[in-house]
């Protein structure tokens, strides 16, 4: 389980999120939606242990994410931000295998190179895992990153907008995987994702944020209905019946 | 905090199709040890005294070979700094002396020699490492508030910090009278390095090994904070560690051979660009490069104008601006 407890965060002037209490359960696919500067991505990195909250309290499977060891916290707990400028100049392989550096301390064993198989298979990734990162299009790169943090094998793993750069067919199969990940490694998955009707297609439970606060949690068909996302988006959204889920639609008032 | 980082581009476009980095066999690490250790020998045996005359066996023992180990020590620890540095900074282009280090060792050997009038050659290096770390430190906060972090801010503000130290320095020097030592120091160069005097060098030996120690620390550092502190590596903490290394290892050799500038970008940059940034397995290779290109340019020096001497540092200023511009170049290219 993932709880907040009061966390707050200001960047200078800017409120960027809440005070915030959450909890969100072990297991599935949770999807944080909102706004651009709800908060989502202030709030994840901040589970993430990437970003400092001024104030409050985040715990992850239990572990306080400030005072646990970072090495006890990086075999619990995975998160992969959206910019990833580096362009290392690693081989696939080479970089899932980092993946593994909370394990290993960098001395690969066997069951780490198990790991990096499983994790490159899993994303696809096997014919290109002698390729350099520099070589590879956006959307592989973005596949290897993801694979990096599955190989990690930690029960919680934590997406910024994992379908940047991808292209329609990239995105449903990444999002596939992502809930394969979840169902079939048990990994509880919380993802930041910009498109809802992915969020409702994939996910168990929805978190729509704005301004820094947790407006609605629920079921996908609990918070895609269009007086909820019309009031989340600021924008008149029509819920629609989908091929076996909710589908919103807002292209055109 | 959001950083506007542009990344430090790779410089190297294409790697032959086909070639399978990892599984490689190890003949042509072979081969560069043999080509570098082919360098070493003939390091032993250029020189002006006729060793077959009397007095060779000695001449042989209290210049050759310490010239030749400390071509060695320095050479390799040069590199491997600029290797670390780069992997700390994520860029391309930051080394030594175009990050302020040496600029800052060379400062505090002269504090050293002003105020410490009678101190020996350890406490200069102590006091050229201190003032190194304190100005690899200050170089590594400025870059932490610059916003546009693209490939080649970040050399121009550390030439830009060791400019303004050198500038201090040489203020200092000429108030002081101690302008000429300064020239000499600046100047890198071995033809001053005897029995007795070039043993401290050994400590950038300890160095290296340290660096071995920390080299999968380091490739997760070169990855970024964000990157280095999910996979569990307090990344504040191994900056430090990493800039101590290099402040060492760079006061230690400003102290006993003065600036070998563009070493640590030449070779590490030649390096990834054929093998990749798996520093592991690439610090081997960065050692010999460093050697071999030290070595090679300390014989030029020797040879091109005998029984003169032209300072190593000089040809390697030549060579490595050449390769700077190369490698600019080569970056702009690539967009």
């Amino acid at each position: 389980m993932i709880t907040l407890h009061d966390v707050a965060k200001t960047y200078g002037d800017v409120h960027a999120l809440g005070p915030v209490d959450l909890e969100i359960p072990t297991g599935g696919v949770t999807a944080l939606v909102g706004p651009n500067g709800a908060g989502k991505s202030t709030m994840l990195t901040i589970v993430g242990r990437l970003l400092h909250a001024d104030t409050g309290r985040v715990t992850v499977g239990g572990l306080d994410v400030v005072t646990t060891h970072p090495r006890d916290l990086a075999r619990r707990l995975a998160i992969l931000r959206q910019e990833n400028h580096f362009v290392a100049r690693l081989t696939v392989r080479q970089l899932v295998q980092l993946g593994r550096f909370p394990h290993s301390q960098g001395r690969i064993t066997r069951d780490d190179e198990a790991a990096v198989d499983t994790a490159l298979g899993f994303l696809d990734l096997t014919d290109l895992q002698h390729r350099f990162l520099d070589e590879l299009s956006g959307g592989q790169r973005q596949r290897a990153y993801v694979a990096m943090v599955l190989a990690q094998d930690t029960d919680y793993v934590l997406l910024d907008e994992p379908l940047n750069n991808l292209d329609m067919q990239h995105a449903v199969a990444m999002m596939a995987r992502l809930r394969r990940a979840a169902d079939e490694l048990g990994k509880t998955v919380v993802l930041v994702v910009h498109d809802i009707n992915f969020a409702s297609a994939y996910a168990d439970r929805i978190i729509a944020m704005t301004d820094g606060r947790i407006r609605y949690v629920g079921t996908p068909a609990e918070v895609m209905t269009s007086t909820v996302l019309s009031d989340v988006f600021a924008t008149p959204v029509t819920v629609v019946d989908g091929p076996g889920y909710p589908l919103a639609v807002y292209y055109r008032g | 905090m959001t950083r506007s980082s542009a990344p430090a581009a790779p410089l190297a476009a294409t790697a032959a199709p086909g070639t399978r980095p990892g599984r490689r066999s190890a003949l042509p690490l072979v081969l560069a040890l043999a080509v570098t250790l082919a360098l070493v020998v003939a390091s032993l045996f250029v020189g002006v005294y006729d060793l077959r005359a009397e007095g060779g066996g000695q001449m042989f023992l209290i210049t050759r070979i310490p010239r030749t180990l400390a071509l060695v020590l320095a050479g390799s620890a040069m590199a491997v700094s600029g290797l670390v540095l780069q992997q700390l900074t994520q860029n391309r282009f930051v080394e030594p002396t175009t990050s302020g280090t040496s600029e800052w060792a060379a400062l505090g050997l002269l504090l050293s020699v002003l105020l410490l009038p009678g101190a020996g050659i350890a406490t200069r290096m102590v006091v050229a490492s201190a003032a190194a770390f304190v100005g690899t430190m200050v170089f590594m906060a400025i870059l932490r508030r610059v916003q546009v972090r693209s490939t080649l801010v970040v050399p121009v503000v550390g030439i830009m910090l060791g400019a303004v130290v050198s500038a201090l320095t040489t203020l200092i020097a000429i108030s002081t009278n101690y302008l000429q030592l300064l020239g000499t120091w600046f100047m890198g160069s071995f033809t001053s390095v005897v029995r007795g005097q070039y043993e401290v060098l050994w400590i950038v030996a300890a160095v290296c090994v340290a660096i071995f120690v920390l080299a999968d620390r380091l490739t997760v550092a070169g990855l970024g904070r964000d990157v280095a502190t999910n996979l569990g590596v307090r990344y504040d903490r191994l900056i430090l560690l990493g800039t101590s290394l290099v402040a060492v290892a760079s006061g230690v050799t400003t102290v006993v051979v003065g600036f070998l500038p563009f070493l640590g970008l030449i070779v590490p940059n030649v390096v990834a660009m054929l093998r990749g940034d798996d520093l592991r397995s690439n610090l081997p290779w960065v050692c010999l490069g460093g050697i071999a290109l030290v070595t090679a340019c300390d014989i030029v020096g020797r040879v091109v104008r005998m029984p003169f001497e032209v300072p190593v540092a000089m040809i390697l200023g030549i060579v490595g601006a050449a390769a700077f511009v190369a490698l600019v170049l080569r970056v702009q290219r690539r967009g």
